[in-house]
């Protein structure tokens, strides 16, 4: 186990640097920072001034080096636009995009999984087609149209919900309407295949040939075997939520990370679109890390494996 | 076993057995992508107007008015125009990426069958990487700070579920390799490229045309997302994803700049995972 956790670990620390890398390399290579500043007529001086000043005149490799041990000490440097620091930059911004995400995450499990495992142990009947069709919906709409019909219907038409904003409670209703409708979707059919194939597994006809209610059956055999699959697929979506939540943040003007991402990517705000990419990266690999941790949780046939290995 | 014999069938039977009786929904999915092509090809020859001809009399028209169909925009463009060229835009966007990452990922996934060890390690690695930045947000990067243009958008996006099909490939072409039928062949004196092509590639083709139809409506969310974003296909071509975001502006003042490429997005995502979905039951030896 230990060794496996290592592993792990090695590899989301690999992980984290190939994406400091890669931040790094795109973002110097594409074009000089300081023409994009100070525009096009800016006079000499001034843009040598500027490239003295951010470094930018040091060879590549310097520039590189220079930067990960900045970033080792915790210094992501300062947005080029207002001076301020790139992390603290973000790190206001997260507790809104949070607002968003994790009710809608929470939102996804509630709904989709309950609805994929109903829609499993009813096969064939008129829950379980709707529950396919819903979620085949689900999934193809993309977010930017869900959001803007959903603003076209409850804001313009009806006049109930704001369509953009952050001041009240109810203007993060459409925007967590919006993200949830995907994921809710994806979740439902997977469970639902998880689930089918777990029914059909020996150990189920074993459990019912035994005399077992229908309700231990289903919570205390298939339920924790479903889980498993089901596990890797939330580990995914945190991911699309953080692509959902640019999309959406984007349509209703809401102010988190998403937002502040398409703004200094337009900007070309270096140091902050590092940083962010490098917030965004981190919360995936430790998500993809939690995931891997808890399989070994929940699979005693991993644990095993991982022991052995 | 019935999977060892779906997996030798040659191409042929595999096309007869898709001749199976396909539900309505299919069929409607696979007309939908019929028409969807038909336009994308023949798109100069349907449009009744040029995409940037524009009509500053006639702007904000509604829809079903005397020659404008579906409407005008805010500079008098014909909507429906717009729309069929934006319809070809997108497909060949996103079939030029489909075919791209399919390429590329069956590569690379051979290679890491071929060699393990390092190769493997270093192809393991950079999935993780691909895994651990949401692919819009990398896109987004990319393409802010090299500027859009149509080739790096399909360059970007074939690089959109690589992994996937070097996962598939790659554990498919180890066990063809345990299967016997490649090592006679390697032992008979064959180069790893013939052995790979043309004899392991067909074996796995059918599994990896099923991944196929996964990734090809994706591919068109992600473009439409990031041309919804203003990052992608740039005036005045169009997209389909940027007549949405254009659209929005105008979002209570005309919804059908909007209302009509967002309603052909749905349709083609549903209509190829409708298609698709049916596809694998029939095609992939793994679920059966």
């Amino acid at each position: 186990m230990l060794s496996f956790a290592l592993t792990r670990l090695f590899r989301a620390v690999l992980t984290i640097l190939l994406v400091m890398t890669f931040a790094f390399v795109v973002l110097r290579l594409s074009g000089d920072p300081a023409s994009i500043m100070l525009g096009p007529d800016a006079p000499t001086d001034s843009v040598d001034a500027f490239r003295a000043e951010w470094g930018l005149n040091d060879p590549l490799w310097t520039q590189y080096f220079a930067y990960l041990k900045s970033i080792a000490q915790l210094d992501f440097g300062v947005s080029m636009r207002d001076r301020s620091s790139a992390i603290d930059l973000v790190l206001e911004r997260v507790p809104a995009t949070l607002a968003l995400t994790v009710p809608t995450l929470f939102i996804q499990l509630g709904v989709g999984i309950p609805a994929g495992v109903y829609a499993a142990l009813h096969r064939e009947s008129t829950a379980d087609r709707g529950v396919i069709m819903l979620s085949i919906f689900g999934f193809t709409i993309p977010s930017f149209v869900m959001g803007l019909v959903l603003v076209l219907i409850f804001a313009v038409t009806l006049g109930w919900l704001p369509s953009g904003g952050q001041d009240t409670w109810q203007h993060a209703i459409l925007p967590i309407a919006t993200m949830s409708v995907g994921g809710i979707g994806i979740l439902a059919r997977f469970s639902r295949s998880a689930m089918i194939e777990v029914m059909g597994q020996p150990y189920i006809r074993t459990a019912m040939a035994k005399g077992l209610s229908w309700r231990d059956v289903v919570w205390k055999h298939a339920l924790p075997n479903a889980s498993v699959p089901i596990i890797t697929i939330v580990g995914f979506m945190v991911g699309s939520l953080i692509a959902g939540a640019v999309v959406v943040e984007s349509i209703f003007s809401w102010p988190g990370i998403g937002r502040l991402l398409i703004v200094s990517v337009s900007n070309r705000d270096l140091a902050v679109v590092q940083c962010l990419l490098l917030v965004i990266a981190s919360t995936m690999v430790i998500a993809n890390l939690c995931v891997d941790f808890a399989y070994g949780l929940l699979d005693p046939r991993l644990r095993a494996k991982a022991a052995a290995h | 076993m019935t999977v060892q014999a779906t997996n030798i069938a040659p191409p042929f039977t595999m096309i007869r057995r898709l001749r199976f009786k396909a539900p309505l929904l299919v069929v409607f999915g696979l007309a939908w992508l019929g028409l969807m092509v038909l336009t994308a090809v023949f798109a100069d020859v349907i449009r009744p107007y040029d995409v940037t001809q524009m009509d500053l009399s006639a702007r904000l028209v509604g829809p079903l008015t005397q020659g404008h169909l579906l409407g005008t925009d805010e500079l008098g463009r014909d909507v429906l125009s717009r729309l069929i060229q934006s319809i070809r835009v997108s497909l060949v966007i996103a079939f030029g990426a489909t075919l791209l990452s399919a390429f590329f990922g069956t590569t690379l996934g051979f290679l890491a069958a071929q060699f393990r060890g390092v190769v493997e390690h270093m192809i393991l690695v950079l999935a993780d990487f691909q895994a651990a930045l949401p692919f819009l947000i990398l896109s987004l990067a990319v393409l802010a700070f090299f500027g859009s243009s149509m080739t790096l958008l399909v360059g970007l996006m074939g690089f959109y579920g690589w992994e996937r099909y070097a996962r598939i490939s790659r554990g498919l072409a180890i066990s063809a390799g345990a299967q016997g039928y490649a090592s006679a062949v390697v032992q008979l004196g064959a180069k790893p490229s013939r052995v790979y092509l043309r004899h392991i590639l067909p074996n796995v083709a059918s599994t990896l045309i099923v991944s196929m139809t996964l990734t090809f409506p994706e591919i068109i969310l992600m473009e439409s997302g990031l041309s919804f974003l203003g990052l992608g296909v740039q005036p005045p071509e169009s997209s389909l994803g940027n007549m949405v975001g254009f659209g929005r502006e105008y979002l209570t003042r005309a919804p059908w700049i909007m209302l009509g490429p967002a309603f052909v997005i749905m349709m083609t995502t549903l209509s190829i995972s409708l298609v698709g979905d049916w596809l694998r039951d029939k095609l992939d030896p793994t679920i059966r």
